[in-house]
């Protein structure tokens, strides 16, 4: 007789198209976000071809430069900003505070289906002819020049926002509201500190961009002049909006990252995150002080040189946090009990490409570099290596963590041992030579480029090939793994926290009985013998 | 940069170095032993928050005084006036002559650019003089640089502005002085900025208004650039190019002390190659020299 | 207490265990909602207020042409509108239905009369030529772009807020519907609470839009 799980618990289309039930909800988003992730991919695999040829030749100009928009937009807005909090925080968060669900499980799948329908839209805008104007749309170029299709972009964009805000008040009354007796906030496991910390960043930010992309719907059909010089607007006005949200939409694409780490670093040393109250009030910090850096965007575009140095001067202080965190988990190795298992593969990546993508943040935050290297690819390089060299290695790194857990299945180790190696070759390939192309003058979105520049964006080229080679890897095993993969137990590695202590996959309702917590976060001496 | 550069490899290797050590050095030796936990250490938090928040500390100031020099062009600069447009650079000398993409400088003397946009924002940039600054519709924006070295250096449109934005390429020639003073005197002979100004003035009736002799319904504008001047608001603002392209535009948003509001706006009268032509004009009526500010 | 999964009811749905969680967190869940309307309608604010420096007398011009009148008069509606939905509140607290529904009512009609006198407010501008777009005049100000610019904030400001009207109309229309039928009890009333919540949201809004677009400089515009 089979054991109930939230997997057969109900079959057909409707059982999951209209559940409520956050585990299944998590995986509708990741079906969702791993399609936008390689539609964000292909557009990728078109640039780099495309800038293997200083004269291009692939694509026109106008295509390129559509190209560009909608691998940002696909990538930030479809596939980063949900991707940790919308699948592994769905799947993950209520059970790991002992809670049944999330606190509104309708709201939750209303959520999935905004984001559905945000990207219909935007897909929509891609297949009818592109928009070209960068996924920054600045104004008076998105709102009186481009010819493309900016409306049915931005919508989608508008839609998929509430999709993130609905996310995040679910997660933030879940944790002040459902946590099991016991599950004292200092007990809770770091992935939840930084989904929580992600949340308040949800609610209080994308409202202002929401209502920025109505500002510039509103400009572009009945030109009002907000934005116009000619009757009177400020086109610089739309980057401090527009900033106000997108900075801290960077910290929503790399807090649950952060929170993810720490899971995949205590688990597979086998010892409690060090300093753990520092990492989770760093979380927070990073959430608070990543509010007040957006001017750090407008350094050269004539905001006020005082606004310049109050801007990079609160730059350097969100760095901090973030870099306490990366000190933290290194000395959680030290005497620990280190496992190789490829998510600890995926947290070592990440924590060496983070450390260069931040270091890298502190010569852009500096005002006088950044007038040489904004808007260029420096630039691109730095983000690149902090949502892709971390942000997806360690949502990979998660996704490998709890796909036993999820599916009842175990990945193929070697193969999965493999890809994290092509990807983490391939990356800093594809990347590297960016910072060296950026402080060398090439700017960003650029089409054609002079020929001096054409070795180093081959070698990016080629890196981007492998990359794509590491990406396909776990889509293939992953799929494999559902038939074929080896029955999981309940703690195939010996973690901590409520997951863990529930069957592979997990029942309807996760926990048979509602836990009580007795033990504090990352006791392992309470689990030892588990997982071998 | 390079003490960045330094800092920066500093810290990746050493993270590097440690968690390649630690993960080697303590790699799992049988299922199922149990480390020691350990929860923390105050001393070494504070250390590790400290010593960064120091070394950011520097970085911010050693930029800042970068950045602070870079805003503030020097007395004698040379001044060149740009305007942007999709998808080309046009350049103006104050002596007249006009450049397509290209700007011919002088070594060793510093240069100042006002330059504003007659559609998109774009930036100029110009990597071998670390220089960048956007390049706004509806305002002036400025920077300046002191070239030390002749050669030919690339010229970049830096913020996307559309299709050809990649195209919106340049060169900056930087020429020994003799040969600078050849190019000047070289091709068909223009008129100055000033002069192109005085023209406009007198074409736009500005002359029948603003007599030289201050009879006319509105202050005379001899003297004017540069200086302070008092509003009928009681504030005092200093007349510089972006004062003078507002009151030409917006002429009721200050007036002066004195005066009615009596000024016409020329909204749509005057491009802005027209208006950098009537600035020039004004600053060449006498009054202090353009003042800094690289906005 | 066992977390055994109980029948489902409308006080106590199974994610939750205790009835006073479930509201706890209905209640939590709309504050933060609100939370975020504050911070969607700031970007209009910021938007007004950089503006509003940059051309004060233009926009003290544009505002005096307000009627200060019917905005005053809105200001009283909305505000009692509040007071019904708080005697809504109380009389659902204290189980009494007939009570609760006429408080809704009278709460929707207030509701009706603000979005009726902002009608006719709308109408006036347009009939005034004071609607952004192509046949846009505003006379007694020299330059036309920040006269627009006002009138577009103001209709902008005034449309979102009483988007959020028409959307509280929407819901205080269902809790009516519901209220007749006997769904709240003193035991659950949650719905109502939480509608009350947006309805003085709502309100407040307008108690900050109203001296921001028809008051301030009032003196200076004549």
């Amino acid at each position: 007789m089979e054991r109930e799980t939230y997997l057969n618990a109900g079959y057909g289309l409707k059982s999951w198209l209209l559940t409520r039930d956050h585990k299944r909800i998590g995986l509708l988003y990741l079906f969702t976000i791993t399609l936008f992730f390689f539609i964000g991919g292909a557009f990728a695999t078109l640039i780099r071809m495309e800038l293997m040829t200083p004269q291009g030749g692939l694509v026109s100009s106008e295509t390129y430069n559509k190209l560009f928009t909608m691998h940002g937009v696909a990538m930030i807005f479809f596939f980063l900003i949900p991707s940790i909090p919308a699948t592994l925080g769905n799947f993950f968060l209520p059970m790991m505070i002992g809670a049944r669900d999330l606190a509104f499980p309708r709201i939750n799948l209303l959520s999935w289906y905004l984001l559905v329908v945000g990207g219909l839209f935007a897909l929509f805008a891609m297949l009818a002819g592109g928009v070209d104007t960068g996924w920054t749309f600045y104004t008076p170029y998105s709102t009186t020049y481009s010819n493309s299709w900016v409306i049915a972009t931005a919508l989608g964009i508008f839609v998929a926002g509430f999709s993130s805000i609905l996310t995040g008040l679910n997660f933030i009354v879940t944790v002040h509201r459902m946590r099991a007796p016991g599950m004292t906030w200092f007990r809770l496991p770091l992935f939840v500190w930084a989904n929580y910390a992600t949340a308040l960043i949800q609610v209080l930010g994308t409202p202002v961009l929401a209502v920025t992309i109505v500002l510039v719907f509103c400009e572009r059909v009945f030109h009002i002049g907000i934005f116009d010089p000619a009757l009177g607007g400020d086109p610089v006005l739309f980057q401090h909006l527009f900033w106000f949200y997108s900075h801290p939409a960077v910290y929503i694409m790399v807090l649950p990252a952060m929170g993810v780490i720490s899971e995949l670093v205590s688990t597979f040393s086998r010892k409690p995150v060090f300093g753990y109250k520092i990492v989770a009030f760093s979380s927070m910090a990073i959430a608070v002080l990543g509010f007040l850096v957006w001017g750090h965007h407008l350094f050269v575009s004539t905001q006020s040189v005082y606004a310049g140095l109050v801007f990079s001067f609160l730059s350097y202080f969100v760095a901090i946090p973030s870099a306490i965190k990366v000190f933290n988990w290194t000395a959680t190795l030290y005497k620990g009990s280190i496992s190789f298992a490829t998510p600890m593969l995926y947290a070592f990546g990440f924590i060496g490409l983070f450390t260069i993508g931040g270091l890298t943040g502190l010569f852009v935050a500096s005002l006088g570099i950044d007038v040489h290297v904004t808007d260029t690819y420096f630039v691109v390089a730095h983000f690149h290596y902090i949502m892709v060299g971390g942000t997806i290695m360690a949502y990979l790194g998660g996704l490998h963590f709890w796909w036993p857990k999820m599916t009842g299945r175990m990945y193929p180790e070697l193969w999965a041992r493999l890809s994290a190696l092509v990807i983490f070759l391939g990356f800093n390939l594809t990347f590297f030579p960016q910072f060296i192309l950026g402080y060398l003058g090439m700017p960003r979105r650029y089409h054609v480029y002079p020929p001096e520049f054409q070795v180093l964006h081959v070698m990016s080229t080629a890196g981007a090939s492998i990359l794509a080679v590491g990406y396909l890897m776990p889509m293939v095993y992953l799929i494999w793994s559902l038939r074929y993969g080896k029955p999981a137990p309940a703690n195939p590695w010996g973690a901590t926290g409520l997951e863990w202590k529930t069957a592979s996959p997990p029942p309807l309702h996760n926990f048979d009985e509602t836990p009580v917590v007795e033990h504090e976060v990352y006791d392992y001496s309470a689990v030892v013998g588990e997982g071998i | 940069m390079l003490f960045l550069v330094a800092v920066a490899t500093f810290f990746t290797l050493g993270i590097f170095a440690a968690i390649f050590y630690f993960a080697i050095r303590y790699r799992r030796r049988s299922a199922t032993e149990l480390p020691v936990a350990q929860h923390g250490a105050m001393v070494l938090e504070i250390v590790w928050t400290v010593i960064p928040f120091a070394l950011t500390m520097v970085m911010f100031g050693w930029g800042a005084e970068i950045f602070l020099r870079e805003s503030h062009a020097p007395k004698d600069a040379l001044q060149v006036f740009v305007v942007a447009k999709q998808w080309m650079w046009k350049l103006q000398h104050t002596e007249g002559k006009r450049e397509i993409n290209e700007l011919h400088i002088p070594v060793g003397r510093a240069v100042r650019l006002t330059m504003t946009s007659e559609d998109v924002i774009h930036s100029f940039f110009v990597p071998a003089f670390r220089t960048k600054q956007d390049v706004v519709p509806g305002k002036y924006s400025t920077t300046w640089f002191k070239p030390t070295k002749a050669g030919k250096y690339h010229l970049f449109c830096a913020e996307y502005c559309g299709t050809r934005h990649s195209g919106m390429t340049g060169w900056i020639y930087v020429m020994e002085p003799q040969d600078y003073a050849n190019w000047m005197r070289g091709g068909a002979p223009s008129e100055s900025l000033a002069d192109d100004g005085a023209r406009l003035f007198k074409e736009l009736a500005c002359a029948n208004c603003h007599k030289a002799d201050n009879t006319g319904r509105c202050p005379s504008l001899a003297g004017v650039y540069g200086s302070t001047v008092k509003l009928t608001t009681g504030e005092t603002v200093t007349a510089d190019e972006a004062y003078i392209r507002e009151s030409i535009l917006q002429p009721n948003a200050k007036i002066v002390a004195g005066y009615p509001p009596a000024m016409p706006t020329f909204q749509g009268l005057v491009t802005e190659e027209g208006m950098l032509q009537l600035v020039e004009y004004i600053r060449s009526l006498g009054g202090k020299p353009a003042a800094g500010g690289a906005h | 207490m066992a977390g055994h999964p109980q029948t489902e009811t409308l006080a106590l749905r199974e994610q939750f265990n205790t009835e006073a969680q479930q509201k706890d967190a209905a209640t939590l869940g709309m504050w933060i909602f609100l939370i975020t309307e504050i911070m969607f309608f700031g970007g209009l604010f910021l938007a007004y207020t950089v503006y509003r420096r940059w051309y004060a007398d233009t926009f003290a011009v544009a505002s005096s042409s307000l009627n200060v009148y019917l905005g005053a008069a809105n200001t009283v509606v909305l505000l009692c509108s509040s007071l019904t939905m708080v005697l809504a509140v109380r009389a659902a607290q204290l189980g009494k239905r007939r009570a609760l529904v006429m408080f809704l009512i009278l709460t929707l009609v207030l509701g009706g009369v603000f979005l009726g006198v902002k009608a006719y407010e709308w109408n006036q501008k347009f009939v005034e030529h004071h609607i952004p777009g192509p046949n846009f005049h505003f006379e007694g100000a020299a330059q036309q772009g920040p006269a627009q610019l006002f009138f577009s904030l103001y209709f902008a400001m005034t449309g979102l807020h009483a988007l959020h009207m028409v959307i509280g109309a929407g819901l205080l229309l269902m809790l009516i519907v519901q209220a007749g039928r006997g769904r709240y009890t003193a035991a659950y009333m949650t719905p109502v609470d939480v509608v009350g919540l947006y309805w003085h949201f709502v309100d407040i809004i307008w108690i900050f839009l109203f001296p921001l677009l028809y008051l301030i400089d009032r003196h200076l515009g004549r």
